[in-house]
């Protein structure tokens, strides 16, 4: 799971070599579409992971069974739940 | 003390009475002093001697005490004590059984912490070659922080603004007190088992060194180090260095610059990814441009194959004609002068000639043959007129009449003139009939 996502600094990176290969010039004209249909493909990839992940806020509870589950976490509300002990309060910023 | 009469001790005895009076006198001491011959057996118990410039005495730190001790006494160590003197009877040595003992001009805890990060720092812990990269687009987060506080809602407000659609896992724990580290290292090893999050980050709001011991702890260090996943440590104030902070993969300075770091702000993304598509598409159309100006310039120096071939079916088909139409005209022409010359030719043709002569021939002969009798008799008469001349002037019939041809002999000249011959001579004379060979006698002249 974690290939894909790393895939995108590496995407965004071929995407500016490629821009700067074809700035610098000098290539035949059939390399030039290759590399431009390649950089447009990157880039719709790219925009692409941005919107994939979704929206969730979560926090981990012991369910009945004593096994960790997420549980949406409020966060306009100070949820004082830890799956371990009660909340330390003091101390804190 | 005296004795009544000569009282012998055991050596126990008076160890014993010893004893009884240092553990009398010093029930409770405060002592400062230098560590020396430090010594830690298996059993726990820490040995070593507490000694000044001119003094030492014994010492030892029994394990129940020695585990709460947060730093590790060290030779050399200057420390301050707290305990009771007593007497071990096997060796005859007194010595300090201490309660704690505590670093001089130095917080225990300060000093556990340079400890530590010397230690760690030798085995490799904070190397870089270590540390992971942080992914630049994390879906997943995992955070190990105290669920109620200013920190996490800090840290989801700014995940929230910079990246809307993120994927957010609290791991609640405490994060100040006995045990709270290992409630940190759980969260992370947890994250680790059973979750696929990009990065993790764990932290907590500003405190005292104490506050924020639990991530100076060994345990946790150790939990950051092995973790696979990336993890952000954001303790404290700025000013703030935990254990934890060397250990993690990136370091933040507060937990609010970690939800920074760890998302860029997706917008700026997209405006980069819009900006690199722009010079793409720029660059691509100038490429193309380029090619085309070429090709046209190279159409206008050469001509395109299939409108040439177009002008030379023009041209083959225009000689063409022009030879079809000089060809059909010269024949003609040929046509007619042959015509004409074989009527001429017809014109004169011996055949009609030879009639024609023939006929002229015919035509003349016949007028010949008119004329001809007419003619012959004219001629006849003129040939006996001349034949009647011709007699009258042949020699012969000058003969006839008397006359003689005289001439020179053997010369045969004829003779006209006397003189040309003179006596003896011979001559010929010829008469009308039969000649005569004379001899000259005399002549005379007329």
């Amino acid at each position: 799971m974690r290939m894909p996502k790393e895939r995108f600094e590496d995407s965004l990176n071929k995407l500016e070599k490629i821009v700067s290969k074809l700035e610098e010039g000098d290539i035949p004209l059939e390399e030039s579409l290759k590399l431009f249909e390649e950089g447009i493909r990157l880039s719709r990839l790219c925009n692409q992971k941005l919107d994939e992940a979704e929206k969730k806020v979560e926090i981990l509870l012991k369910g009945k069974n004593g096994v960790l589950k997420p549980n949406p976490f409020d966060t306009s509300i100070n949820s004082g739940k830890t799956p371990l002990d009660d909340p330390e309060k003091e101390g804190e910023e | 003390m005296e004795f009544p009469f000569r009282y012998i001790l055991t050596v126990s005895e008076l160890t014993q009475e010893i004893k009884d009076i240092l553990e009398d006198k010093f029930p409770e001491v405060w002592v400062e002093g230098e560590i020396s011959n430090l010594r830690v057996p298996p059993s726990g118990h820490i040995y070593f001697t507490l000694k000044d410039d001119f003094s030492q005495i014994r010492a030892v730190l029994f394990k129940m005490q020695a585990r709460n001790l947060r730093f590790l006494p060290e030779d050399g160590l200057h420390i301050i004590c707290r305990g009771r003197v007593s007497l071990y009877e096997k060796r005859g040595d007194y010595q300090l059984i201490l309660e704690s003992i505590e670093p001089k001009g130095i917080g225990a805890f300060q000093l556990a912490f340079l400890q530590l990060k010397e230690r760690l720092e030798k085995e490799g812990l904070f190397d870089a070659a270590n540390k992971k990269p942080i992914p630049m687009i994390p879906q997943k987060i995992g955070i190990v922080t105290s669920p109620t506080g200013a920190v996490i809602q800090d840290i989801l407000r700014i995940l929230e603004r910079r990246f809307e659609n993120l994927h957010i896992l609290l791991y609640p724990v405490r994060v100040q007190g006995e045990g709270a580290f290992s409630e940190l290292a759980e969260g992370i090893k947890y994250f680790n088992k059973f979750t696929d999050v990009d990065v993790i980050i764990i932290g907590r709001g500003g405190g005292s060194l104490e506050d924020l011991w639990a991530f100076n702890e060994e345990g946790l260090a150790r939990a950051i180090y092995h973790s696979k996943i990336p993890i952000i440590s954001a303790v404290g104030h700025e000013t703030d260095y935990t254990i934890a902070d060397f250990v993690a993969d990136l370091r933040a300075p507060t937990p609010s610059a970690a939800a920074e770091l760890v998302v860029r702000d997706k917008r700026e993304i997209k405006n980069t990814l819009h900006y690199l598509e722009g010079r793409l598409e720029y660059q691509m159309i100038q490429i193309l441009k380029g090619y085309q100006t070429d090709l046209s310039h190279l159409r206008k120096i050469i001509k395109e194959p299939g409108k040439k071939i177009e002008e030379h079916f023009l041209r083959v088909d225009d000689l063409f004609n022009r030879l079809r139409l000089l060809f059909s005209w010269t024949f003609k022409r040929r046509r007619e002068k042959c015509l004409h010359l074989s009527e001429s030719l017809l014109l004169r043709n011996p055949i009609q000639r030879v009639k024609n002569l023939r006929l002229f021939i015919s035509e003349a002969k016949k007028r010949v043959g008119k004329n001809i009798n007419y003619s012959i008799e004219i001629q006849r008469q003129r040939i006996g007129g001349l034949l009647g001349k011709i007699d009258s002037l042949s020699p012969l019939s000058i003969l006839q009449r008397g006359y003689s041809i005289t001439r020179k002999h053997p010369s045969l000249q004829i003779l006209r003139d006397a003189s040309t011959v003179k006596e003896g001579d011979k001559v010929e004379v010829k008469l009308f009939r039969g000649t005569l060979l004379c001899g000259v006698e005399k002549t005379e002249k007329s």
